[in-house]
């Protein structure tokens, strides 16, 4: 599976997701400057976190109208995959591939810590290889995470099942107490109605080698890999 | 022409920063506030001849960019509203 990492001015997670792909699961990886336009050789591009444009404006708000970004409309078009990260979901959700919008977190703080996830939808390329109810351990690290979406868009994300990650307890249970920046319903990631999609806030590529605390992150991307061999389109290539 | 764009949070977004602010000024000693509210300020200089193409061409940006639909609403003034040289009303 061919990676795309998109570098913005002020992307602070790039490195790490670059070494994720190419040191942990030793698949092709490149950068992909901001100014780009070419992605059609990728099968996953991924928009990491940091301070796209210094969080001018609104975190995510300069980067989302970006020509990479705009090149993305056409790939997620032609089925390809990506994933928005921390300020990669602020984007996502700027530009309008996600509904809703993040905020600044209720607690007024920067909040960098280990957080709970439960796995709400598993009919995702990123979460295919997860069991609905299971609990991943991520850092979270951002002050503007707090997710927002007016009634309508919180119903049909409930009825569509574009939920797939809220913050929880270490058992699961969805408390307020969990909630580490005041997210409607304790979310913490969403999907497009495709599936192709995925914005969460916390960072899996800081979650996948035992020697830095955790490998539930890397859970993601092998699920990646798997929906690769499942649907076939391996062979296509 | 000029034109000056108020971006504020919608009445029913709870504005954490005008929060502490309010908080701030109330230890102060300002005990008579209510409500506090911040919002921005962004002045534009563009070359459009007539305040109709302004307000067109400015509320596209907004429309676009400058506020997010979801969380803010704007309003526009052109030149006819502001000051001489731009001065703060």
């Amino acid at each position: 599976m061919r990676f795309g990492v998109v570098v913005f001015p002020g992307t602070w997670s790039d490195c790490d997701f670059h070494y994720v792909v190419s040191e942990v699961l030793h698949q092709p990886v490149r950068y992909v400057w901001h100014r780009e336009r070419e992605l059609s050789e990728l099968d996953c591009v991924i928009l990491p976190g940091g301070f796209s444009y210094g969080d001018y404006l609104r975190a995510g708000a300069v980067a989302g109208r970006s020509p990479v970004v705009e090149a993305l409309r056409g790939f997620v078009a032609k089925g390809g995959l990506v994933l928005g990260s921390c300020n990669g979901f602020q984007i996502l959700c700027e530009a309008g591939f996600l509904p809703g919008v993040l905020t600044r977190n209720e607690c007024l703080q920067y909040r960098c810590q280990s957080s709970h996830l439960v796995v709400e939808n598993v009919d995702t390329p990123f979460t295919r290889g997860l069991r609905p109810g299971q609990v991943l351990t991520m850092p979270i690290s951002h002050g503007e995470g707090k997710y927002h979406a007016d009634a309508e868009t919180l119903a049909r994300l409930k009825q569509q099942n574009l939920i797939v990650f809220r913050y929880s307890e270490a058992d699961g249970r969805v408390t307020k107490k969990s909630n580490p920046n005041g997210s409607l319903d304790n979310i913490a990631g969403v999907v497009n109605p495709e599936g192709t999609v995925l914005g969460m806030m916390p960072h899996p590529e800081r979650a996948s080698e035992a020697a830095m605390g955790g490998t539930d992150g890397l859970l993601m991307f092998q699920s990646l890999l798997g929906s690769l061999v499942e649907d076939g389109s391996f062979l296509k290539r | 022409m000029r034109a000056r764009v108020l971006v504020r949070l919608k009445p029913g977004i709870m504005d954490v920063q005008g929060a502490a602010v309010k908080r701030a000024l109330v230890g102060m000693g300002f005990s008579e506030l209510n409500d506090l509210r911040v919002g921005k300020v962004i002045d534009i200089d563009l070359n459009e001849p007539t305040v109709e193409s302004v307000r067109a061409r400015v509320g596209e940006m907004c429309r676009q960019l400058l506020a997010n639909p979801i969380l803010e609403d704007y309003t526009i003034e052109t030149v006819d509203d502001l000051a001489p040289r731009g001065a703060a009303r």
